[in-house]
C-alpha cells in the first residue's frame, strides 16, 4: 500500500480555521496536499450527514475544525457543534464506523502552523490506517444489491 | 393444459432442488437468525422452510424488486446519453415453496403492470419465473384467503403445486407448460400418486368480498374511515409486505456525470405519496389514505382490473405495528 | 382494570374529555390502541402486560386532536413522552388528562403536570432492563464486528418508516428524508442508504429519546433500531447527567450547551 495517498476532506468554519489555513499558506508553511477544504459559515452548520457523505464519496479521512470555545463568531455555534460531535462520535463508535479517521480540532485564524500540523498528523494517521475499505465496500455492495436480480 | 398429478418423495425434493439450481436461480423461504421467515436467492436446501405460515415479506420482490434500475445515463456538456437496461440479462428464476396466496398475487400484479401498457421489466421477470407452490398445511388467525376467493390449496399462479402428505411426501400437480418442462427434465423423480391423505389446513371465511365491493360503492363518505383508522400511524409497512401492492416511486440519482433512473416501492399510507408540488395534498389525513388502501383493493380494482387486489395472506395485519386488522375491518364494512 | 374503565366513563360522561386514548384487545388477541369517545364503549378498555405501545404518538396526530380534549392511559414512557411534547411545545399540558399507570399496573391519580413530574423523577429512567443485555453485548464487540452487525441488520430495512411513525418524538410534518433538494437520504432501500437513515434518526433523537423501544417493536422486519437511540440515551446521561422527559421546562440536550462541556477527542 506504499503508493496509497489518503483523501482527506476538511470541513472548516469561515472565521477561524479557514482563515488559519489561509495564514498557513501566506506564511509559506508546507503541509500535506491530501486535504480538500470545504468552507462553512460556522461549525454549527456542519451537519453530521456531511461527514457520512464524505465517506460515501471516497474520503479516507475527515477533519472538522472551527473556532476555539468562546471565540465563535456567532458566540455559541461551536459549543452546539461540540455537543453534536460528542453524540455523533458515540453513535459511530457504537456502529463500528471508524472515528480514528476523523479529526476534530479547534484552529484559530492566528494558528497557521497549527493547521499544518493538524493536517499532517491526520494524513499520517490515515495513511497508516490505509484506505477506508470497509465503508467503500458497503457503499459498493449496496449498488450491487439493487441489481442482484439480474 | 390438463393437470398432471404425480407424487414426489421427500428425499426426491432435494434432488429436484439440486437439479434445478444447476441452471437457474432459486428464490425460496428460509428462517433467519431472528426467526423471521424471509425469501433468499439460492439458499442451501437444508435451510429452506416447508413449515412456515407466512414469510414477513411476500415473494413479490422476485417480479417487482424493491429497487429496479430503469436506465442509466451519462451527461456531457452538450447532451445526455441514455443506456437501456438489458432485459435479456434477467435470469430464469424458480420461486420455490411459496404459498397459494403469494402465487395468486402474480396475476393481480400483472393486471396492474400490464393494464394498458405492458411493463417490460415486470413482464420479463414474470416470463422468466417458474413457480413451484406449496399448499398450506398450517394457518393462523390472520389468514383469510377463503374470503377473497382463494383457498389453502389454490393452484392459481403455480406452475407446479406441491401438497404435503401425511407421511411427509408430496403430491405434485403439474399445471402449466412451464411446470411440464420441469416434469420432463426430472421425470425420474416423479412417481404415480398415492392414496395418502393431503394435509390441507382449514381457513375460516370471514366476509364475502362481493358484498364488501358492493358496500364500498357508497361508502366513500362514511364515518367508518375516520373511526377505524385513528390508530393508523401512517407507516408503509402494510404496503411493503403486501404481495399485491404495486405502487412505486421513480427517482433519478446522479453521481458526477453518470446517473440512473430507478423505481422503488412506495406506499399510499405515506402523507408524501399524494403531496403536490403546490403544497396541496388531496389525501391530507390518514383516514383518507387508509380508505384509499381498502377502496383500491376491494372497489377500484374489481371495477377496473377485473381482479380483487387482495389474496388474504394477512401480512398487512400481522406486520402492522398497531394491529390495523384488514379482515376485521372488511367484516365490519360488510355490515355498515 | 375496573377503576380505569370507571374513571374513563366518569370523564366522558362529565364531558371533561371527549376521547380516552387507551388499549383494547384486537381480534387476534393482541393489545392495541383504542380511542373511546363514548362512555358506553369504555368497557373495551384494558390494561395488562400486553399494553406496551407508546400512545403519546397520537397526541400530535391531526385526526385525534380534532376529537377534542383527550385523556390518555400513560405508563412511564408515555408520561415522559408527554413531558417531552410539552417541553417542545407540541401539546399543552392543561389540555390533557393523564391516566397514569404505575409500574405495578395500578391507576395513578395525576392531578397535574407537577404530580406527573414527581412520579417520573422517582422512577428509574435508565434504559429498561430487557434492553441492557443486548446493549452491553454490542458495546463489547470489536469495531469490525459492530459494523458487520449493523450492516446485516440494516440491510433488512425496507424504508417503511414504521420506526419514525411509531415514535412520539418524530412528530415533524416534514422529515429530513423527505427533503430532496438535495436528496439527503437515498429513496431506495439499500444497506448504505438504510444506514444513513438510521444514523440520521438516532442523531435527531439524541437527548430526546425516552427509551420506550417503540421503534424497534414496530419494525416489521425486526431491526433492533431502538438500540441506536437507547445507546445515545445512555451516553447523554454519562456526559450531561440528564434523562429526556423529566420536566416540561427542559430544553433538549442537543439544542443547548454548557461552556464547560467535557470531551477528550477535540485537539
Amino acid at each position: 500500500m506504499s503508493d496509497f495517498e489518503p483523501k482527506v476532506v476538511a470541513f472548516v468554519c469561515n472565521w477561524c480555521t479557514y482563515a488559519g489555513a489561509d495564514l498557513t499558506g501566506t506564511s509559506r508553511i508546507k503541509y500535506a496536499t491530501n486535504v480538500k477544504i470545504i468552507r462553512f459559515p460556522c461549525t454549527g452548520r456542519i451537519d453530521f450527514m456531511l461527514l457520512l457523505k464524505a465517506f460515501a464519496n471516497g474520503a479516507d479521512g475527515i477533519i472538522v475544525s472551527g473556532c476555539h470555545p468562546n471565540d465563535c463568531h456567532y458566540t455559541s455555534g461551536n459549543f452546539h457543534a461540540k455537543r453534536r460531535w460528542i453524540m455523533f462520535k458515540e453513535l459511530m463508535d457504537f456502529m463500528g464506523i471508524d472515528m480514528n479517521r476523523v479529526t476534530f480540532s479547534w484552529v484559530s485564524a492566528a494558528e497557521g502552523a497549527r493547521w499544518a500540523e493538524v493536517v499532517n498528523t491526520t494524513v499520517a494517521r490515515v495513511r497508516e490506517l490505509g484506505p477506508y475499505v470497509s465503508y467503500k465496500e458497503m457503499v459498493n455492495k449496496s449498488v450491487e444489491e439493487e441489481v442482484k436480480n439480474e | 393444459m390438463e393437470t398432471t398429478r404425480k407424487l414426489i418423495r421427500k428425499q426426491s425434493l432435494e434432488k429436484l432442488y439440486k437439479l434445478l439450481s444447476e441452471t437457474r436461480k432459486i428464490y425460496a423461504p428460509v428462517i433467519a437468525a431472528d426467526k423471521q421467515v424471509e425469501y433468499k436467492y439460492n439458499p442451501a436446501f437444508s435451510d429452506i422452510t416447508f413449515d412456515h405460515i407466512r414469510s414477513t415479506l411476500s415473494a413479490k420482490n422476485v417480479v417487482f424488486p424493491k429497487v429496479e434500475n430503469l436506465f442509466t445515463f451519462t451527461n456531457s456538456k452538450t447532451e445526455s446519453t441514455i443506456n437501456d437496461i438489458d432485459l435479456n440479462k434477467i435470469p430464469e428464476v424458480i420461486l420455490w415453496g411459496a404459498h397459494p396466496c403469494d402465487n395468486a398475487a402474480f396475476d393481480i400484479l400483472r393486471s396492474i403492470f400490464c393494464w394498458d401498457i405492458t411493463d417490460e421489466f415486470f413482464s420479463k421477470r414474470l416470463e422468466k419465473l417458474v413457480v413451484i407452490g406449496l399448499s398450506c398445511h398450517q394457518s393462523d388467525d390472520y389468514c383469510f384467503c377463503t374470503s377473497v376467493g382463494l383457498a389453502p390449496e389454490s393452484s392459481k399462479g403455480s406452475d407446479i403445486l406441491l401438497s404435503r402428505l401425511q407421511n411427509g411426501d408430496y403430491h405434485a400437480q403439474i399445471l402449466t407448460e412451464k411446470g411440464n418442462s420441469i416434469l420432463n427434465m426430472a421425470g425420474e423423480l416423479f412417481e404415480p400418486v398415492s392414496a395418502e391423505k393431503e394435509l390441507i389446513t382449514e381457513v375460516k371465511g370471514k366476509f364475502s368480498h362481493e358484498q364488501v365491493t358492493e358496500k364500498l360503492k357508497t361508502a366513500f363518505e362514511n364515518p367508518f374511515w375516520v373511526e377505524n383508522s385513528l390508530r393508523c400511524i401512517g407507516c408503509g409497512a402494510c404496503a411493503y409486505v403486501c404481495p399485491t401492492c404495486a405502487c412505486f416511486d421513480i427517482q433519478d440519482e446522479t453521481k458526477g456525470k453518470n446517473g440512473k433512473r430507478y423505481r422503488s416501492w412506495d406506499s399510499c399510507g405515506f402523507g408524501l405519496f399524494t403531496l403536490h408540488t403546490s403544497g396541496h395534498n388531496p389525501r391530507e389525513v390518514q383516514s383518507q389514505r387508509w380508505r384509499q388502501r381498502i377502496m383500491h383493493k376491494f372497489s377500484y380494482m374489481p371495477e377496473r382490473n377485473e381482479s380483487l387486489g387482495c389474496v388474504g395472506c394477512g401480512r398487512c395485519s400481522s406486520g402492522c405495528p398497531v394491529d390495523m386488522n384488514i379482515a376485521e375491518q372488511l367484516e365490519a364494512l360488510q355490515k355498515i | 382494570m375496573n377503576n380505569l374503565v370507571a374513571r374513563a366513563k366518569e370523564l366522558l360522561n362529565s364531558n371533561s374529555v371527549q376521547v380516552v386514548i387507551g388499549y383494547e384487545t384486537g381480534p387476534t388477541g393482541v393489545a392495541r390502541p383504542a380511542f373511546i369517545t363514548n362512555s358506553e364503549k369504555a368497557d373495551r378498555l384494558i390494561y395488562d402486560e400486553r399494553c406496551v405501545q407508546n400512545l403519546a404518538v397520537y397526541l400530535t396526530k391531526h385526526e385525534v386532536r380534532k376529537l377534542g380534549k383527550a385523556a390518555i392511559v400513560a405508563t412511564l414512557p408515555v408520561m415522559r413522552s408527554i413531558m417531552m411534547l410539552i417541553s417542545e411545545q407540541q401539546i399543552i399540558g392543561e389540555n390533557l388528562v393523564v391516566l397514569g399507570i404505575s409500574s405495578e399496573g395500578n391507576l395513578l391519580d395525576i392531578a397535574d403536570i407537577r404530580v406527573m413530574q414527581g412520579i417520573i423523577e422517582k422512577s428509574d429512567l435508565s434504559n429498561p432492563p430487557e434492553y441492557r443485555e443486548l446493549l452491553a453485548a454490542l458495546n463489547k464487540m470489536s469495531p469490525e464486528e459492530k459494523f458487520a452487525y449493523w450492516q446485516k441488520e440494516l440491510s433488512k430495512c425496507i424504508k417503511c418508516y414504521a420506526c419514525r411513525q411509531a415514535c412520539p418524538m418524530c412528530y415533524c410534518t416534514r422529515c429530513t428524508v423527505e427533503v430532496n433538494q438535495p436528496q439527503w437520504i437515498p429513496v431506495q432501500a439499500n444497506t448504505h442508504g438504510n444506514m444513513e437513515w438510521h444514523i440520521l434518526r438516532a442523531m435527531h433523537l439524541a437527548g430526546r429519546c425516552i427509551s420506550c423501544g417503540e421503534c424497534g417493536r414496530s419494525c416489521p422486519v425486526g431491526i433492533p433500531c431502538h438500540l441506536l437511540t437507547m445507546h445515545l440515551t445512555d451516553k447523554v446521561f454519562n456526559y450531561f447527567k440528564v434523562y429526556a422527559g423529566t420536566s416540561d421546562k427542559m430544553s433538549s440536550v442537543m439544542s443547548t450547551y454548557e461552556p464547560n462541556d467535557k470531551e477528550s477527542f477535540i485537539i
